[in-house]
């Protein structure tokens, strides 16, 4: 498998990073030996062998449902950029018409 | 007939009322000023982690029992990533591959007949916060207190195949999921929420036709009419020899139309992944039979018992049963020892009448149980009318007054004093001789004419069994 | 010695015994990060003010109970998060992050007395093995200012080995701890996962980041262990499991001590001098008593290109979450989706960017089968190997790092050759297992670092064998930069 520069832009539009023209070559350049050096893992038959997602061998942990004290909203939003009326603000999510 | 047969599918979110967050000890609680409730590890600060809410858990199985699914041995949690400012780590904590519930069903009625709806999965997740957009494309606000209440997501079969199914699919589901009381279920507070999948088939045709999604409709009544609007609009697609496209609507209540849902970004590609923060959860037997024996008597159960133990009929029971705080006001109304179809017919007809007319919910009225059974008492003693206690009942609804109060300070109280009444028998039939001659040649109506006249003179209150008497003493019949 | 090359046991008994203050030791740790750090540039912030401030309080209040770190300066990796103090984790686009809450090791340390001096510099979000990829500037190696510290924890192992601080805490994901040890002289040790709580730790691979100490000696290493091990309620991953006394494993004995050595890590790739090192490392656990045998790890080959794919899947997923929206660089655009790609594309520095598309596209829609699930199911193989060793052996020994300390510019144009330096420590990540770096000689005047790889949880056996092998091995301290030392 080798990664083109149309899937590089594609990618980093899912990771919402813009990239220059020379960045998308020198990126497609760079994955492509990655995975490449990647592709050795091919050589393992792991036909009968369980992924791991987790190194610990626990499960079922849990807390009680508890109300712990929550920040004052001064907290919540002290390193916010942008504020008002105690609502963190952001541009608008959708393109003017 | 159409030549199109209806599939519909729904999504439906249903937070659950579980004390604090899922991953967090921040309160669950609705209405709170802006970001007052939330803390680093909703707001998905930079090393923050989630550690799992057991009730939520606990929940989540027990609305999955409820509808009927087989609960998973091994469950795990996964990350859906997305950008959106709602979203504060990015990437929403639910459940992929090993959902907590799945392979269940319901029943419904629809036209009297019943039907089996099936239930794909039910999967925990975490809420998302609310963003308000502003006037002028100023931008948006964004308040986080609902991230992170708990939600589970349940996911029907196409079973449904007209939008009065899915509407009485969803309101089975409302109810099933309020008798658990794992979730208030309320739509207008976001409790509960639906997505609808539809599309259409030819009749006959095997495969599933190009489906729409349509997105957060937030009232029963908006599901029936946006899925009625989207059956419509796909058939003329159709019909015209177009194609249906796969895509996200909105459902435009204003204007009572479905639109496209803008959507420039590139296909979603969510990147599911086991969540590294959470451990795998097992739910073993012991765990299950705790939880299912904490599961109250639901709905169906419920309204058979009604039917067998009181003589309802399906429809009273069902009307009864449906919505469980009314259930309760049944079983509390006939704990003061009233008739229950009398009981029956008067919530069904009188107050659920009232309720529907008034947009209340039982829980808002004044009236208490007991006096909806002092107010049967009084007629089962024959001191006022069914007739009066129509007019009682809506004064008691208005006021929270007691029957017996109302009564009183209206004079309402039947006359069932034959001399009293035979006065005004008599002037009645001076008045209407006619009629006389009418009931004596066999015609029933001029005697309910008569009856009627003398209630009227009474103002209601005559006795009117006792009237009926006293006029065919006085005819001689 | 200079007072800040002391050991904390030596400190704790002249701070028992009046001839030492809290304050003094403050000072004397500001005077040398005023002297040196101009050329090492380990710290990103000192914390003046708030340091002189706990030195005062517990001057004045002699008779509370002293905790196990009492009045010791240290500081911490700019990634692990603290109340009122930027965290940035050596990224612009945190640049003015100020953490509400600390961290669980954070709150851990001052209970048990340390001072807080400030945050230390690292590679971006800790994706790096040389410290060039920091943020703001590299740190310099204090064994050779031409030459890089390590990464990703270059802040901490310099400020240790320069005598900036008594110890600090640095954070290992791939080798992050290990390796800079290794190539600054100190001692650095990853804990088991799931030893030490990640809460407040900003999380770079979720399923391979420890917390661990980094300090002149193992003995501080012990007790820094003691004052962080053990679970936490705010960590689902961290473990109830009770926390040995670390101190009291030190005996010095390893007669009988079963050591592997997996002749994968003593084979091509390593430096001769690094293997000659090792070898005499190894000679020397023998004349201790050690039985030393050669091991195989035969899916260690494929350790990097595992570690290569899980890493970054989930850290696009974990630095998702720096959008410009509720706290750090915002880059303002006309509409939502320009804040997002300004903010990020600026934010972030080039190594971050390349590991997020990496990480991004191995879970993506028709590629997470042949690569994110391929690499866990390699991981799998890769801790079955250390399960098969550890059944018949006590601990597991090779070199940290294949070489040396490099210079700097030596290895940034091919990220592929600086993701093969980490070759020797990313097997104890993928396998969850504890490995410690220990000095061991020097390679042409520079440091080298033996390490040993220990059974899940038994931490204790790393650190008595360290300990012991410490005993017997010369002690190195780096050069004294400009002037005389505090």
């Amino acid at each position: 498998m080798s990664i083109q520069k149309e899937d590089v832009y594609k990618v980093a539009a899912l990771a919402r990073l813009k990239l220059s023209e020379q960045e998308a070559i020198q990126y497609t350049n760079q994955l492509n030996d990655i995975l490449q050096f990647a592709e050795k893992l091919n050589e393992l038959d792991t036909t009968d062998v369980k992924p791991t997602s987790h190194v610990i061998p626990v499960s079922n942990v849990m807390r009680t449902d508890e109300v712990k004290t929550s920040l004052s909203q001064e907290r919540a939003l002290f390193n916010a950029p942008d504020q008002q009326d105690g609502f963190v603000k952001v541009p608008p999510v959708f393109e003017e018409e | 007939m159409s030549k199109y047969e209806t599939v519909i599918g729904l999504e439906v979110h249903v937070e659950l009322s579980t004390k604090s967050k899922i991953f967090c000890g921040c309160s669950a609680s609705f209405g709170a000023p802006p970001n007052t409730q939330t803390c680093p590890i909703c707001l998905g600060h930079p090393g923050v982690l989630p550690v799992l809410n057991k009730e939520a858990v606990n929940f989540a199985i027990m609305a999955s029992m409820a509808l009927n699914c087989e609960i998973a041995e091994q469950s795990k949690f996964d990350r859906k990533n997305y950008f959106y400012p709602d979203c504060p780590k990015a990437y929403q904590i639910s459940q992929y591959d090993k959902p907590i519930g799945e392979n269940g069903w319901i029943e419904i009625e629809v036209n009297g007949e019943t039907k089996r709806i099936g239930i794909t999965r039910v999967h925990l997740e975490e809420d998302a916060g609310k963003l308000t957009h502003m006037d002028h494309g100023e931008g948006s606000l964004v308040d986080f207190n609902r991230v992170g209440v708990p939600l589970i997501e349940i996911v029907s079969e196409p079973d449904m195949r007209s939008p009065e199914e899915a509407k009485a699919y969803l309101e089975k589901l409302k109810s099933i999921i309020q008798y658990t009381g794992v979730s208030d279920v309320k739509m207008e507070e976001g409790s509960l929420r639906c997505d609808a999948n539809i599309s259409l088939r030819s009749v006959g045709q095997a495969e599933f036709g190009t489906k729409t999604e349509m997105k957060n409709l937030n009232s029963f009544r908006n599901v029936e009419r946006s899925l009625q609007y989207e059956v419509k609009r796909q058939a003329e697609v159709l019909d015209s020899g177009e194609r249906v496209i796969q895509q996200s609507m909105r459902w435009l209540e204003a204007e009572g139309k479905t639109k496209l849902m803008r959507s420039k970004e590139e296909a979603h590609d969510y990147r599911y992944f086991p969540e590294p923060d959470l451990v795998d959860l097992y739910i073993d037997e012991e765990w299950k039979a705790e939880i299912r024996a904490q599961i109250p008597e639901l709905p169906d159960a419920r309204k058979k018992r009604y039917m067998e133990a009181y003589g309802l009929t399906a429809y009273d029971a069902t009307v009864l049963t449906n919505v469980k705080p009314v259930a309760e006001f049944f079983e509390q109304t006939l704990a003061e020892k009233v008739d229950a179809k009398l009981t029956a017919n008067w919530i069904s007809s009188g107050i659920l009448g009232y309720l529907n007319a008034e947009g209340k919910e039982i829980e808002e009225i004044v009236t208490l149980p007991k006096h909806l059974a002092q107010m049967i008492q009084l007629i089962q003693t024959g001191t006022i009318s069914t007739k009066i206690a129509k007019k009682v009942l809506s004064m008691m609804l208005a006021t929270g007054k007691d029957p017996k109060q109302i009564v009183k300070e209206e004079g309402l109280i039947q006359i069932s004093d034959e001399g009293q009444l035979k006065e005004e028998v008599q002037k009645v039939l001076a008045a209407h001789p006619q009629s006389i001659e009418d009931i004596k040649n066999g015609k029933d109506r001029a005697l309910g004419f008569l009856v009627g006249q003398i209630m009227k003179a009474t103002k209601g209150k005559a006795n009117p069994q006792l009237v009926n008497k006293l006029i065919r003493d006085e005819i001689g019949l | 010695m200079t007072l800040m090359r002391h050991s904390l046991k030596s400190l704790h008994t002249e701070l028992a015994n009046g001839s030492l203050t809290a304050s003094d030791l403050v000072e004397a740790s500001l005077k040398e990060i005023e002297r040196v750090d101009g050329q090492v540039k380990a710290f990103l912030k000192v914390d003046h003010e708030g340091a002189r401030a706990v030195a005062k309080h517990i001057d004045e209040n002699r008779s509370a109970k002293r905790g196990l770190l009492h009045a010791l300066p240290m500081a911490l990796k700019d990634n692990i998060c603290t109340d009122g103090l930027t965290t940035t984790c050596g990224s612009k686009l945190l640049a003015n992050y100020t953490p509400v809450f600390d961290a669980t090791v954070t709150k851990q340390l001052r209970t048990h007395g340390s001072i807080l001096m400030g945050k230390l510099n690292m590679d971006e979000f800790a994706m790096g093995s040389s410290n060039e990829n920091s943020g703001f500037f590299p740190v310099h190696n204090p064994w050779d200012l031409e030459r890089v510290p390590g990464g990703s924890s270059g802040g901490p192992v310099a400020a240790v080995a320069a005598g900036e601080v008594f110890f600090s805490l640095g954070s290992d994901t791939g080798g992050s701890i290990r390796q800079p040890a290794s190539f600054c002289g100190v001692v650095g040790l990853k804990p088991t996962y799931g030893r030490v709580s990640r809460y407040g730790l900003v999380a770079f691979a979720s399923s391979l980041d420890q917390i661990g100490p980094i300090t002149k000696n193992v003995e501080d290493a012990a007790y820094v262990m003691q004052a962080i091990s053990g679970y936490d309620p705010m960590d689902a991953t961290s473990i109830p499991q009770d926390v040995p006394d670390y101190l009291s494993a030190l005996t010095g004995d390893i007669k009988g001590l079963k050591v592997g050595v997996p002749k994968e890590m003593m084979g091509e790739g390593i430096d001769p001098g690094v293997r000659a090192q090792i070898q005499k490392a190894l000679t020397q656990l023998e004349k201790m008593g050690a039985i030393v045998e050669e091991v195989s790890l035969p899916h260690a080959e494929y350790a990097v290109a595992t570690y290569y794919l899980i890493a970054p899947a989930e850290a696009s997923s974990n630095l998702a979450r720096y959008d410009g929206v509720r706290y750090g660089m915002r880059q303002e655009g006309k509409n939502l989706l320009d804040l997002y790609l300004e903010t990020r594309s600026q934010g972030f520095g080039d190594e971050v960017k390349r590991r997020i598309m990496l990480g991004t596209y191995a879970l993506s829609s028709g590629y997470y089968d042949a690569y994110y699930l391929k690499a866990q199911k390699a991981r799998t193989l890769i801790s079955q190997d250390f399960e098969k060793i550890f059944a018949k052996y006590d601990v597991v020994v090779g070199p940290t790092t294949p070489n040396t300390a490099f210079k700097f510019g030596e290895k940034t144009d091919d990220p592929l050759t600086m993701y093969l330096n980490d070759i020797c420590t990313i097997p104890a990540n993928l396998a969850g297992l504890p490995a410690i770096s220990v000095p061991c000689g020097l390679a042409d005047g520079l440091p080298v670092g033996l390490q040993v790889f220990g059974k899940a949880f038994d931490e204790a056996t790393l650190l008595r064998v360290a300990h012991a092998f410490e005993q017997e091995t010369e002690t190195l301290e780096a050069p004294t930069l400009g002037g005389s030392a505090v």
